[in-house]
Formats: C-alpha cells, sequence, structure tokens
C-alpha cells in the first residue's frame, strides 16, 4: 500500500514541473497571439494617425482660409499679406494625371494583349521583364532623364511640329517653355505604364481558354477573338488597372517636380510650365518662410492624401472581384 | 465583311498591338543607353568610394551611399518586425474578419503617395514646433519615413510566403502536441523564411530609390553619417539636388550616382528574381 501511495507521490513530482510548463504555453501562448494583434493593428492605427496629424498640421490654413483654399489662386507669401489658394495645383494635379492616364491606358491595355495572345512564352518573359525594368527604375533617375532627354526632346523636335500644325488649339498655343506640362504627361505615362500592363496581364491571363476556343472555333481571326472573348472578359480589371494607375499618378512626385518647370499659374497651354500639388511640396516644404506657409502645404498633402485613398479603395474594390485568388481566402 | 478585308484588320490591329508594344520600350532603351553612356563615363573608384568635395574638385558620392545604406538599415529594423508580424497575423492569423480588414488597409497604404509620407513624418517627428518630437532633420526620421513604405510591401509578400506553406505542415506539428505558436514560430515561419527574405530584398529595392520622403526627413548633407539625429545624404535625394545644380561636373555626378543606384536596384531585383525561379521553377512570380 505505502508503495503505492510513494509511487503515485513520485508520478505527482513527475507531473508537477511539466503542469507549470502547460500555464507557461499557454501564457506564451497569450503573448503571442497578443503581439500578432497589435501588429496587426498598426495598420489601421497608422492611417488614423495620419489623418489626425495631417489635419492638425494644416489647422491654421484651414481655419485662416476654409473653402477658398479649393478655389482661390492667390499665392502670397509676404508675411503683411499672407494668403493662400491651391486652384493652380489641384488643376495642375488633375491635368496631368488624366491626360497621362489616356495616354497610358491604350497603350497598357494593347501591350498586356499582345504580350499573353500574340507572343510565344519565350519572347512574353523577355518583354515582361522589361517591363518590370521600367516599373524598377526610381522615379528620381526618370526625372534626371526627363531634364536631360525628353525634355530637350519635347522642346526641340515636338513642340515645333505640334505648334505648327495644331498650334490654333490653345492646348498647342503659346507660352512654348523648356520645361512644362506636356513633359510631365509624358513621363507619368511612361510610370505608370507597367501597373497597368500587370493588372491587365493577371486578367487576361485569367479569362478561361475555352472562352478564346469558342471564338476561334466559329471562325474568329485572332483579332476578333480579342474583341469578342477576351476584352469583354476583362473589362472592371482594365478599369481597376487604370483607376489604380491614377491614384499612383496623382502621387508621383520626384520625376513630375524635375520636369514640369513650376510655374503657378493656370495655362491653357500644356507646353507652360506648371505645377501639381506634389510636386509644389517637394519644392516649397523645406524652406517655408512661416508657419502658416508650412500649414497651407501640409492643407494640400491633406487633399492629396484623401484623394488618392479614395482612388485607391475605389480601385481596389474594383478589381477584387474580378481576380479570384487575388486576395488569398478573402 | 470579305474573308480578306477580315485577315489584313487582323494583321494591322495585331501589328498595332506591336508598335505599341515597341513604343513603350523606347523610352526604356533612351533610359538604359544615356544612364550607361553619361554614367559609365562619371564611374571610377575614386567617385564610389571618395567623400563629397566642393565644386571643382572632382568629390565622391561615397557618403551618400553611406548614408542610404544607414537609411535602409534602420527602415529594415522598424518594418521586419511589424511586418513580420503582421504576415504571420494575416496568414495564420486566428480572425480571418480582422485580418481581410487590415490586408485592405495595407494595400491602402502602399497607394500613400511618398511625398505625403514624408509630410506626415515632417510635422509628426521633425518639426520643433507644436506638437511633434522634434527631432529635428534626421537620420532616424528618414528611416521612420521609408519603413512606413516598405511595411505593407514586406507584410503582404511575408503573407504570400507564409501561406504558401501548406497546412498540413500545420497539423502534423499540432498532432505531435506542440501548442499553435510554436508550429507557427518553429517550422511554419523557418520553411518560410527564404521567400520571406526574398520579400524584404524586394522591398528594400524598392525604397533604395524613393526621394520624396527623405526630402524634409533625413534632409541631406555633405558629411559622413554620424549622429542618428543628425541629418543625413542619401543617393536619391543627391541625385535631385545634382541634377538642378548649374555646375556640368554636379549634373556629370547626378548620372554617375543614378548609374549606381539603378545598378545596386536592378541587381537586386535579379538576384531575387533568379533566386525564386531556381526555387520555385519558372512559374513562380515574385
Amino acid at each position: 500500500m505505502e508503495a503505492v501511495i510513494s509511487k503515485f507521490e513520485s508520478a505527482d513530482q513527475r507531473t508537477a514541473p511539466q503542469r507549470t510548463g502547460v500555464t507557461v504555453r499557454a501564457r506564451e501562448g497569450r503573448l503571442y497571439h497578443g503581439l500578432l494583434t497589435a501588429a496587426a493593428l498598426v495598420a489601421p492605427a497608422i492611417l488614423v494617425l495620419f489623418v489626425g496629424v495631417l489635419v492638425y498640421g494644416a489647422w491654421p490654413s484651414i481655419r485662416a482660409f476654409g473653402l477658398s483654399f479649393l478655389t482661390s489662386s492667390v499665392w502670397e507669401p509676404h508675411p503683411e499679406r499672407e494668403q493662400y489658394g491651391a486652384l493652380p495645383f489641384i488643376v495642375g494635379t488633375l491635368i496631368s494625371a488624366v491626360l497621362a492616364l489616356c495616354l497610358a491606358a491604350p497603350f497598357g491595355i494593347a501591350v498586356a494583349t499582345f504580350l499573353n495572345e500574340v507572343l510565344t512564352s519565350r519572347w512574353r518573359s523577355a518583354a515582361r521583364f522589361l517591363i518590370e525594368v521600367l516599373a524598377t527604375i526610381p522615379s528620381v533617375v526618370y526625372g534626371l532623364w526627363g531634364i536631360f532627354v525628353l525634355a530637350p526632346w519635347v522642346s526641340n523636335t515636338l513642340q515645333p511640329v505640334l505648334a505648327r500644325s495644331l498650334g490654333f488649339l490653345p492646348i498647342f498655343g503659346p507660352p512654348y517653355e523648356p520645361r512644362n506640362m506636356f513633359c510631365a504627361v509624358l513621363i507619368l505615362a511612361i510610370m505608370v505604364l507597367p501597373i497597368i500592363v500587370s493588372i491587365s496581364l493577371e486578367a487576361i491571363r485569367a479569362v478561361p481558354a475555352s472562352y478564346r476556343e469558342a471564338a476561334l472555333g466559329l471562325g474568329a481571326t485572332r483579332w476578333e477573338m480579342i474583341r469578342v472573348a477576351v476584352w469583354p472578359a476583362c473589362g472592371s480589371a482594365f478599369a481597376g488597372g487604370c483607376i489604380l494607375a491614377l491614384g499612383r499618378a496623382l502621387g508621383e512626385t520626384m520625376a513630375v517636380t524635375m520636369v514640369i518647370g513650376n510655374g503657378r499659374r493656370i495655362s491653357p497651354s500644356l507646353f507652360a510650365a506648371s505645377d501639381t500639388v506634389a510636386s509644389t511640396i517637394a519644392n516649397q516644404f523645406a524652406e517655408a518662410p512661416s508657419d502658416l506657409f508650412t500649414a497651407a502645404l501640409i492643407e494640400m498633402a491633406l487633399l492629396l492624401f484623401l484623394v488618392t485613398l479614395a482612388v485607391n479603395v475605389l480601385a481596389r474594390w474594383i478589381i477584387r472581384p474580378s481576380l479570384p485568388g487575388a486576395g488569398g481566402r478573402s | 465583311m470579305s474573308p480578306r478585308y477580315r485577315r489584313w484588320k487582323n494583321r494591322l490591329m495585331l501589328g498595332a498591338m506591336g508598335l505599341a508594344l515597341l513604343i513603350c520600350l523606347a523610352p526604356l532603351a533612351s533610359l538604359l543607353f544615356t544612364l550607361v553612356v553619361k554614367g559609365g563615363s562619371t564611374l571610377s573608384l575614386r567617385f564610389i568610394t571618395g567623400p563629397w568635395r566642393p565644386v571643382g574638385e572632382n568629390g565622391g558620392i561615397a557618403h551618400a551611399i553611406a548614408g542610404s545604406v544607414c537609411l535602409l538599415g534602420i527602415a529594415t529594423a522598424l518594418a521586419v518586425p511589424v511586418g513580420l508580424a503582421k504576415g504571420l497575423f494575416l496568414a495564420r492569423g486566428r480572425s480571418p474578419r480582422l485580418g481581410g480588414m487590415v490586408r485592405v488597409l495595407l494595400d491602402v497604404m502602399s497607394g500613400i503617395p511618398a511625398i505625403i509620407v514624408g509630410v506626415f513624418i515632417y510635422t509628426l517627428v521633425v518639426r520643433r514646433s507644436g506638437f511633434s518630437l522634434g527631432t529635428g532633420f534626421s537620420m532616424l526620421a528618414g528611416g521612420l519615413a521609408l519603413a512606413m513604405i516598405m511595411l505593407p510591401i514586406f507584410a503582404r509578400t511575408t503573407e504570400e510566403a507564409v501561406r504558401a506553406i501548406s497546412t498540413s505542415v500545420d497539423e502534423a506539428g499540432l498532432a505531435l502536441g506542440l501548442p499553435r505558436y510554436r508550429v507557427v514560430l518553429r517550422i511554419v515561419l523557418r520553411s518560410a523564411v527564404p521567400a520571406v527574405l526574398t520579400g524584404l530584398f524586394l522591398a528594400l529595392a524598392r525604397v533604395a530609390g524613393e526621394a520624396a520622403p527623405l526630402l524634409f526627413t533625413a534632409f541631406g548633407s555633405n558629411e559622413w553619417p554620424g549622429s542618428p539625429l543628425e541629418p543625413v545624404g542619401s543617393l536619391p535625394a543627391l541625385l535631385f539636388d545634382y541634377a538642378r545644380q548649374p555646375f556640368e561636373e554636379l549634373v556629370r555626378q547626378a548620372w554617375g550616382a543614378a548609374l549606381v543606384l539603378v545598378a545596386l536596384i536592378l541587381a537586386v531585383r535579379l538576384a531575387t528574381h533568379a533566386y525564386s525561379h531556381w526555387r520555385y521553377g519558372s512559374g513562380a512570380n515574385p
């Protein structure tokens, strides 16, 4: 009997450390899940903090100018009659981004279609690689190339031709400045092209082969197959890719700053120096002469933030349902 | 709609799409060509390893390279722990609904323009007035800004990497009586390490060329990087500065710096690309 009891005791002693091991494990498990959840909540926290900090920084300007900040084009940093209106920058941002998109979208969709429907797989991966390189090159390097290659080419070659043939249109009329909106549009179009290509390509690849076979089986040529079977199935992905590219173009800074010429006025001509919200912030923020000036620039950043946020949410919302597997299991 | 008309239209449209591809690649060709020609003529050992000198004395860009390395180091140190935890939460977390929301927010975050990240960090960390940490222009602020850009990219690639590990691995570990967190940390994460590292390098290649968030956080400097609370130079910021200077010599140096930057970024991209091809076959698409 005693032997049995002592056996139990010793068994009890053996399990004792293990039981504390279990509680340690449970504690570690809770710690692990707590840390993971905390890290996951960093993303919403950062976004809330973003809005809060930008509103706080912009507050002096919001209070001083109210809605007239959006509609006025007076930009007067003189300390005695300080007044700021962002209209020229807002207009410049919208024009540059929308025109860049109009230029890049047809090219991007055509390239994606060509890659998937015409090229053989070896050429396709070579071309995809080159498009990826296009996406990898930093914005400042595009800007450098823009200043020394693109802008001279535009003002020496393209602009005289356009001015001679279409100069009666105000958008191609004077003033002609060496760095201008036209260069910014071209460089933005080049920079957003890879986004449009890669999202369109994903969508085109996801079109079932049976669609194509059905079209070809009815005697369609390859072009007719693309028109009838491939493109209609990709409509929403094309739209989503373009909107995503628009978001990128609205916020693109360095390359635009370097080629747009920094002219603070609204001109109908594409060859006039202009400015965007992002390029103005990049140029003037570090040298802001007064607190109100800084606040005005932060308010512009806030506007850009809210607009790109809305555009991105819209794009994700459009793309998501049409691309099965894009977001994992969600 | 005679067959001949349709055949010609087919050729015409396919040809136009091919032409579009060539037109899109023309700027790339021009850019790379100019970069190699103009940058290559500047490149020398002295240029890469020499410190800044006043105009006319043929200085180097070593201070900017060192500054970029420091900034990327700080950004990595800040973004990796959070990004790793986020990725694990998204791929193996216990709350799919919160996970879905976080995933959308990360996508939204990666769409925030880099310049605005700079303004945000300036207002919160750099400036010396108002509600702010008031560090002044500093390496720390620059690293923080880069980390904010890295975070969503790295978290998503980590999620993909962890998700790629089969759940049967988890089940095997759980069946052996291991608690869930040990299974994830010791077994799943360990098998995902190569893919996680690939993601890290991709994220680094992405932010290494960013100048916009550094303009009013790390600012710029001609000195060697010193204390983390001092301004520091970086390759992209140096490029932006030099490209707009009226001096021929600085413009030449800008091209040299651009070549170094692009070569480094492309080398990292190519290495990760080749590695994942070798490891996961040609179907992989990092």
